[in-house]
């Protein structure tokens, strides 16, 4: 069999093979820019974070040190080899773990519920005006860029030492990711039942009640879930600066240096998120399931 | 003849029966399992010592801290936050490059159509898993242990934590990439190195740089917050001033980091439509 490729006559060819060769060049010397750009905020990002390589290479063995030291006991035996040493501090920490759970709990549930209440507002769809509209989403833009812990930071003063200015920090923090997160979700619903109901004479909390929330009540219940594993995460962090919850026990263990605390407490976190992963991941399987059977 | 045939109650109440006499079990779940929600919630603010008048003179505390911090003034410290905010910046740049570096070579290997093989690919993934599920801040404080107090710890906090995260997208983003072209480059009689050079790469690099810069912008904001423990930037001037309470300097710095926080947010994004188009979102 013959190939037929047809190959164009010279004169005709080399014009397009110098516009090819020209988009090339174009492409590579873009490349060479951007990258040329990048590598210099790269270099001055480095002297700007006092990076110091020969501190790194000298110090890197502590690293790796560090967590040797985090699985010896004090008798300088491997952690593994007593389990009731190692875990000497268990009922402190699991009520300090419960504490945590529950500071992520009511923190979230709070803030999804100043989230459902504000985000019909904030959908630009069922908003009933444009300037509550803008206000209520860079209010809420405010609440979640804002980091979690500095609410906290401000709220221990605030409200005192304890679990209650976590969950006050949390519950701010959700309240405007998980605002943002709702209106989403109602800004892409079907517009067909909201005329039906205003056809029939509702005003706009019945339209709410009857044609957005059938249609999002899964949707929000699944971001809510989502939203309490990363809350998790961040609570076991909130006692670092005194709100509630295992972190106070960990920073004390490091700046201490009671290193088997540190792997106790810290494989109880991990495992402790790790079950919440895999739980609320379930869960949401099942939502979604269901909405999809539906 | 009309459309609909008339049907009476009865009709449709035999046609759809699960609508007009729903089971128990169906009618009960919702409010059951929102009632017990609500007592959990209930349970949580008693454990936790919640009360009314722990609340209120919270929040008339909270008032007062508001009404001080307006109008916002860094008193003689402009320089001082300016360059405190830089250092935020490049420990969020240069810690998510690095992770990004390291992550790269490794999530090849937790990639299902690079290694098939269930032995390599199971460690690698929860070594990602066990990184991830340790704070920034934890990361930050062992850092400091061994680098000791300063940006350079923090560098290295954020360069770990997302060390682990990138590794989980990047091997997504692999095991999401079109497997013709691999097979060209292979019938075209590439090695393996080669299918991924030049069947692999091209397809994840702009996913991997979209993500990469949702990343740093995100870190922009971990970065603030990393300085508490005492790992650089703003979060360490932050945290001062709310504990000798210059509650005006304080409102300044917040201001200061959501400003940088939108203007990198802008930039970013700018950067990230341009590589991926409008369409591509990050995973996160």
């Amino acid at each position: 069999m013959a190939l037929a490729v047809s190959v164009l006559p010279d004169e005709q060819l080399a014009p397009l093979q110098d516009s090819y060769r020209k988009a090339v060049a174009r492409k590579r010397l873009r490349m060479t820019v951007a990258g040329a750009v990048f590598t210099a905020a790269l270099i001055i990002a480095a002297i700007g974070a006092e990076v110091d390589i020969k501190t790194f290479i000298a110090k890197i063995g502590n690293f790796a040190s560090y967590f040797d030291r985090i699985f010896t006991l004090d008798t300088s035996a491997r952690v593994w080899t007593d389990f009731g040493e190692w875990f000497w501090g268990w009922r402190k920490w699991t009520a300090l773990l419960a504490e945590t759970l529950l500071i992520s709990y009511v923190g979230t549930l709070a803030g999804a519920i100043v989230a459902f209440a504000l985000n019909f507002l904030a959908a630009a769809n069922t908003s009933p005006a444009p300037w509550l509209q803008f206000t209520v989403k860079r209010g809420l833009e405010f609440c979640r860029t804002v980091p979690g812990i500095v609410f906290a930071l401000i709220f221990v003063i605030a409200f005192g030492l304890g679990p209650m200015a976590g969950v006050f920090a949390l519950a701010i923090h959700s309240a405007g990711a998980l605002g943002k997160l709702f209106a989403e979700i109602v800004e892409n619903i079907d517009m067909k039942p909201i005329e039906g109901i205003r056809a029939s004479g509702g005003n706009w909390f019945e339209t709410m009640r009857f044609a957005v929330l059938p249609q999002v009540t899964a949707g929000f219940a699944s971001y809510s879930l989502l939203r309490f594993e990363i809350n998790v995460r961040e609570a076991s962090v909130m006692g670092f600066v005194g709100a509630g919850g295992i972190g106070q026990e960990l920073v004390v263990a490091i700046r201490k240096f009671y290193y088997s605390d540190v792997s106790a407490i810290l494989i109880l976190i991990i495992v402790t998120v790790f079950l919440i992963d895999i739980g609320t991941g379930w869960l949401r399987g099942r939502l979604f399931g269901a909405e999809a059977r539906a | 003849m009309s459309l609909f045939p008339r049907q009476t109650r009865q009709d449709i109440a035999t046609k759809y029966p699960e609508l007009f006499a729903p089971s128990a079990a169906s009618r009960y779940a919702v409010p059951a399992i929102l009632g017990a929600a609500f007592v959990l919630f209930v349970f949580g603010l008693v454990y936790l010592d919640f009360s009314f008048q722990r609340v209120f003179a919270g929040l008339h505390q909270l008032g007062w801290i508001l009404m001080l911090m307006i109008p916002p003034d860094p008193g003689s410290s402009l320089v001082t936050y300016l360059h405190a905010l830089g250092e935020t910046l490049s420990i969020a740049l240069l810690g998510t490059t690095t992770a990004a570096l390291l992550a790269l070579p490794l999530s090849l290997l937790a990639a299902r159509n690079i290694v098939p093989s269930w032995i390599f690919r199971f460690p690698v993934r929860r070594l990602f898993d066990t990184i991830r599920g340790v704070d920034t801040l934890i990361w930050a404080l062992v850092w400091i242990n061994v680098v000791g107090l300063g940006p350079f710890a923090g560098v290295l906090a954020i360069a770990c934590s997302d060390f682990g995260a990138f590794g989980k997208l990047f091997s997504e983003a692999i095991e999401g990439a079109d497997r013709k072209q691999v097979e060209g480059v292979r019938a075209a009689g590439g090695g393996p190195l080669q299918e991924i050079r030049f069947g692999l790469l091209p397809q994840v690099i702009p996913v991997i740089a979209g993500q990469v810069l949702y990343f740093i912008e995100s870190n922009t904001r971990s970065a603030t917050i990393i300085g508490i423990v005492g790992a650089g930037g703003i979060g360490l001037q932050l945290a001062e001033q709310i504990r000798v309470l210059e509650w005006q300097k304080v409102s300044f710095i917040i201001v200061m980091i959501l400003i940088a926080v939108a203007v990198i947010d802008l930039i970013s994004s700018k950067l990230r439509f341009a590589i991926i188009g409008r369409t591509a979102a990050p995973a996160y």
